[in-house]
């Protein structure tokens, strides 16, 4: 597949003392009824920039949940967690949502398009949110779906493309605020062998062109053996000791 | 998020679920409506009030009397010790060289008998002024007005042109009347004739009384009283006197212009006063003269000006007063009422945002996963609640303005089909048409208050879990 250049390089500054995610006596607890889950317990963690790690684990092991405290989308209960050197626990809701913008690109498992935009309008919403301009939102969407081999679908609603297309789209809307870090929950969970194939080939890519580091959770061993560069353990919210790939 | 993007996609998203958006939104233009019309209502009314107020001068005039103004004693002070001056000429005269005073008429009044054909009346002669042409008495007249301030015509009222001809009223209008009258003539003038009577419409003096000369132990001055005839052709019938009752004295049932009114130098009640007085020939005077401002904001002052001179003075500043606050009144339950409905339409847009959150949960979560703040999403709920308010507010202004031509146009068509002028009791001015607009945001956006906060403050983890 041909690849279209992203453009510019990421906005956030990386430096290679300072790793891509750093996280010390990492928790997350949830109350639920009397007791307490631990969803989190005890990590400590240092992915290096420019990493492609995979967080393997079973249902339940609380991979999901360290891939959120990452994302900004969740608080930790204790702990440190930093990305990029900046201690997400630290910052207020407005510079969690800008990290989430600026420093971080999501892809889900169910790809969590919009249903009632088209796929230019859905890749074209992180830059609203950016206050990027019209017309360089307009160019750089277009790049992004390039990128990913979607540029004639267009105007096309989520419900017309396949699994495949819209993990493509949604990958493309995660990069189109060239963020310096990829995390991706379960991105070929709902793919057949050969689309998630493709999906994992385009995240390699990215990682390896751009730069870009990438965790991303599954529990598909043989897809994370093939393309991370590192592979993270975790059961019962614990990192288990680290096995290099 | 831009402001322009909240809006973009409020829009767009307001287009999803076009029915229940559009429902909500006919809500608001309902509620506005209600509002428009409500406050349309209460302002045409006062509109329509206060044109027929200025109409009958009851705002800009000032009636000064020869009699003692006694409401400071009503207040428990003294009442003034000085005596009240005389309305005669020359107080006519100062009176109208104070600033404001546009116009001052003296109250004419005098007893007279009318003939015409074989039917003979007696009744009260009133002065009209030509300033009192556009007075609504004269809007449903029969006829017309005087040809000229000093024409040998007169109005009949309604009531008197029943009694001169009881069957049909209406053709006196082009005929002559003949008016007889006591003429004064002061001093000791025998003369049979009038100054300013012309030959013509003098027909005689066949009576002459003499007082005071004669009753005066050492010649006492006095004045003559000569009967006297005066044809008028009749002009018109008027339904009410100008002025709306707001002089004294006896009802009139002839109208006349007032400068023929006082060239006839009729005696009246002043005159047998003034027999009385310690001087009879002081000369003419007036029982009260109308004494119109530029401006009705001037009458306060005029007045104080006017009691100062020693002048009574009597003008419904108070009364009208007293109305606009009644007015003011009338308004603000108009404007509860209308809220009503406005207030229920805000509880329309409250349950609409509150049922949006729900169904697109999902979709706050993913726009705050991919970097929408709490505000962009606070933002983008207000903006469609705004969308709505100004859809809402704008569609009620045009249906409020609808309603409002229908309710013109249906009490048209009742006060024609009664026989009456059309009058417009409903009136929309600008500042209501934007301030409507205004408040419907303003309704609109506090209604999505809670809303908005509410789903900013969803997590963005739970929300994505849900389905």
């Amino acid at each position: 597949m041909a690849l279209a250049p992203l453009g510019a390089a990421p906005t956030v500054m990386t430096s290679a003392v300072v790793p891509a995610i750093r996280a010390q006596g990492l928790c997350r607890h949830y109350p639920m009824g009397n007791s307490l889950i631990c969803a989190v317990e005890d990590v400590a963690l240092e992915v290096a920039t420019g990493e492609f790690a995979a967080l393997l684990g079973s249902s339940g092991s609380g991979k999901s949940t360290l891939l959120n405290l990452v994302a900004g989308l969740d608080r930790p209960t204790a702990g440190s967690i930093s990305v990029f050197g900046h201690d997400l626990a630290s910052l207020n809701s407005e510079a969690l949502a800008r990290h989430r913008r600026q420093t971080v690109g999501i892809v889900f498992q169910a790809f969590n398009l919009i249903g009632s935009m088209t796929v230019l309008e859905n890749v074209e919403l992180p830059l609203r949110f950016n206050e990027v301009e019209r017309g360089e939102r307009r160019q750089r969407a277009l790049t992004a779906l390039e990128r990913v081999g979607l540029a004639d679908r267009l105007e096309h609603r989520p419900s017309q493309l396949s699994g495949g297309e819209q993990q493509r789209v949604s990958l493309a809307r995660a990069i189109v605020n060239r963020p310096a870090l990829l995390l991706a929950d379960e991105p070929t969970g709902n793919l057949d062998t050969a689309t998630g194939e493709s999906i994992m080939l385009l995240l390699r890519e990215l990682n390896q062109s751009l730069a870009v580091t990438v965790l991303m959770v599954t529990h598909e061993r043989p897809l994370a053996d093939r393309f991370a560069t590192r592979l993270l353990h975790m059961a019962d919210g614990r990192l288990r000791p680290e096995v290099r790939a | 998020m831009k402001t322009r993007d909240a809006f973009d996609l409020a829009t767009r998203n307001l287009r999803e679920s076009l029915l229940r958006n559009a429902l909500t939104t006919l809500g608001i233009a309902v509620g506005v409506a209600s509002l428009v019309a409500m406050l349309s209502l209460g302002i045409g009314l006062q509109s329509m009030f206060n044109r027929r107020l200025l109409r009958a001068g009851l705002f800009d005039t000032v009636v000064v009397t020869a009699q003692r103004d006694f409401r400071p004693f009503r207040h428990g002070e003294p009442p003034a010790t000085s005596p009240v001056r005389t309305l005669d000429d020359a107080a006519r005269r100062q009176i109208a060289a104070l600033p404001d005073v546009i116009e001052v008429t003296p109250d004419v009044r005098f007893p007279a008998e009318a003939r015409f054909a074989q039917q003979s009346e007696f009744t009260t002669v009133a002065g009209v002024p030509p300033s009192a042409a556009p007075d609504e008495a004269f809007e449903g007249l029969q006829g017309r007005f005087f040809t000229s301030p000093s024409a040998g015509e007169a109005i009949l009222l309604a009531d008197f042109a029943r009694r001169l001809s009881p069957s049909n009223p209406a053709a006196l209008i082009g005929q002559e009347l003949i008016l007889t009258y006591a003429e004064r003539q002061s001093g000791d003038s025998n003369a049979a004739s009038s100054a300013d009577d012309s030959a013509d419409d003098d027909l005689d003096s066949a009576l002459g009384f003499s007082f005071g000369d004669e009753i005066g132990e050492d010649s006492a001055p006095g004045i003559n009283i000569v009967r006297r005839e005066r044809r008028l052709r009749i002009t018109g019938i008027a339904a009410r006197e100008p002025f709306g009752g707001f002089r004294g004295g006896p009802r009139s049932g002839l109208l006349v212009p007032l400068s023929v009114a006082e060239s006839l130098n009729a005696i009246d009640t002043t005159d047998l006063r003034s027999l009385s007085s310690s001087d009879p020939l002081a000369g003419r005077s007036y029982s009260s003269l109308r004494v119109r401002a530029a401006r009705a904001t001037a009458v306060e002052a005029l007045e104080e000006r006017l009691r100062q001179l020693r002048f009574g003075t009597f003008s419904l500043m108070d009364a009208t007063r007293n109305l606009q606050r009644v007015f003011r009144i009338l308004d603000l339950f108009l404007l509860i009422f209308g809220s009503l409905a406005l207030a229920v339409a805000a509880l329309g847009i409250v349950n609409t945002l509150v049922m949006a959150i729900l169904e697109r949960r999902r979709e706050i979560g993913i726009m705050k996963a991919i970097g929408a703040s709490d505000r962009d999403v606070k933002r983008l709920f207000f903006a469609e609640a705004a969308a709505m308010g100004v859809a809402g507010g704008l569609l009620g202004v045009v249906l409020g303005w609808l309603i409002g031509r229908a309710i013109n146009f249906g009490t048209t068509l009742y006060l024609q089909s009664q026989q009456l002028p059309a009058e417009d009791i409903w009136l929309v001015p600008w500042w209501l048409v934007l301030g409507a607009v205004v408040f419907a945001i303003l309704v609109t956006l506090v209604s999505g208050l809670y809303p908005a906060t509410r789903a900013a403050q969803l997590d963005p983890v739970e929300a994505l879990r849900f389905q």
